[in-house]
Formats: structure tokens, sequence, C-alpha cells
């Protein structure tokens, strides 16, 4: 590999959000203990990557697809994620069905342009929205 | 399907993009699908959820309300499943801890546990034995 998995980190907010959903209310998690978890959760993305690859190596395919993880988490013994992952999958597959179609749509339309850059400045949002979140969670855990 | 907004209504909330980054920092892998690349968001959120409520559930942390990194640490050396992170989870232990251990270890040393120690002494004691013998 050639970075350290410590320098490739998930978002310090979005790990702790999802910590705190997870655990009973009014629960404090160290920063220690967020910190490792981020940590563990990229091992995770490599070794489920690894472990995908693998299975797609044995399929003689070059890209990784769906059930290429989904098989690397039975593998890694995560089996009890499958049920939930497949359930995602649809909903993502829906949306992103919509999303083109939605596109297409607004093409054939000839006042289509101002709808265009709302829908696009919408994704962007969403990303700066994350960024934005992350300076704020960032400051509530030091409080 | 309409389109989900606001923080804990996501789909997914970690980013596809880093966890792209990530994933394609791995040698081997050519070309990631779009829905292999969600999948493993979705599950590396799913594997948040687990080890913190694992180790929270497990740990010693509790007792004070807390999740510490202790719990994990214990997580990862007691539970098969994420035995994967032991190596980046060690067992931590107070510096003056070790120090009383590695004192306590020499000390344990020099009283004569050691077998070689025990024959010396008991050479010496048969030699004085016979010495009052004579």
């Amino acid at each position: 590999m050639a970075e350290r998995p410590e320098d490739l980190n998930l978002p310090n907010a979005v790990i702790t959000r999802i910590i705190k959903e997870a655990l009973p209310d009014g629960v404090n998690i160290s920063k220690e203990a967020r910190s490792a978890i981020s940590r563990a959760a990229s091992v995770f993305v490599l070794y489920a990557t690894s472990c995908a690859n693998n299975f797609a190596m044995k399929g003689k395919r070059k890209t990784l697809n769906a059930s290429d993880v989904l098989s690397a988490m039975e593998e890694m013994e995560f089996q009890r994620f499958i049920a939930p992952l497949k359930e995602s999958l649809e909903v993502y597959r829906r949306e992103q069905k919509g999303k083109k179609e939605a596109r297409k749509d607004k093409d054939k339309k000839t006042d289509s342009e101002e709808q265009d850059k709302s829908r696009e400045e919408e994704n962007d949002d969403d990303d700066e929205r994350m960024e934005e979140e992350e300076q704020n969670d960032d400051e509530e855990v030091d409080n | 399907a309409a389109r989900l907004s606001g923080g804990e209504n996501r789909l997914v909330s970690l980013p596809l993009s880093r966890i792209r980054v990530i994933m394609k920092s791995s040698p081997e892998v050519s070309s990631i699908n779009q829905d292999a690349l969600f999948l493993t968001a979705k599950a590396t959120e799913l594997f948040v959820q687990y080890l913190a409520t694992y180790s929270y559930k497990h740990g010693r942390g509790k007792e004070k309300n807390a999740l510490t990194y202790s719990d994990l640490s214990h997580t990862a050396e007691e539970c098969e499943t994420f035995q994967f992170l032991a190596d980046i989870l060690p067992k931590k232990i107070l510096a003056s801890k070790y120090l009383k251990m590695l004192e306590k270890e020499k000390r344990d040393g020099e009283v004569g546990e050691d077998d070689e120690e025990d024959e010396d002494e008991e050479d010496e004691d048969e030699t004085v034995d016979e010495d009052v013998g004579s």
C-alpha cells in the first residue's frame, strides 16, 4: 500500500455523529475513542476492498461490483450487514435511476437551464453542508 | 424515489469521494463500480455503529457513562470478528504501572524463582551440613 492507514481518514464530524446515534443518549465518547474508531473504519474499508477485490479477480473482472462487496462482508464475518445493505442498495439504485430520468426530462425542456442550476446546486450544497457540519461539530466536541 | 435531505435521514453519511480515495489506495484495485462504492460506504457506517455499540456493551466505560479507548481495545482483543483491528488498537498501560511491573519482575528474579539459583542454594546447604557433620 502506498499510504499508511493514518493518512486516509474519514471526516471526524460524520464519524462522531454515527457513533452518537448508535449509543444511548448522553454517553460520553472520549476523543481517543473517537479517533480510534475513525482509524478502525479506514482499516475496515481497506480490508473490505481487498476482500472484495479477491472475489472480483476470481470472477476475472477488473471492476469491483456490488456482489463482490456483499461476498466480502460474508467472508469477513459481518453477515449481519448483508440484509440492511441489500435494502439500502435498492433505495440507492432507485434514487440514481430517478436522478438520471429527471436529468433526461429536463434536458428536453427549453426553460430547463434555471432548474438544472438549482439541481446542481442542491448536490453541491449537500457537500458544502457536510464541510460546514464538520467545523460545527468539531466545536461541539471540544466544548 | 424522493431524495431525502437532512443529516440523519440521508441514505449514507460518509462521503463517497473519501471512501473511494481509501479504496483506490489499494494497489490491486483497478476500478470500482458505483454500487460497490455505495455499499462500501454504507457497510463502513454499519461497522462504526457495530464497533461502538459492541464495545460499549462489553466494556467498563459504561460504569461512568462513557465509551473509552480501553473498551475498543478490549473488543479488538476479545472478539474474533474484530481481531483484524488488534494491531491498531493495542492495549495501553500507564507508564507508572509498567515501571512497577518491571521492578516486580526484577525482584522475582533476585528472590530465586530461577532453578539454577535454587540448586546453588541447596549445594551451599549441603556443604554447610557436611561441615557440621564432621
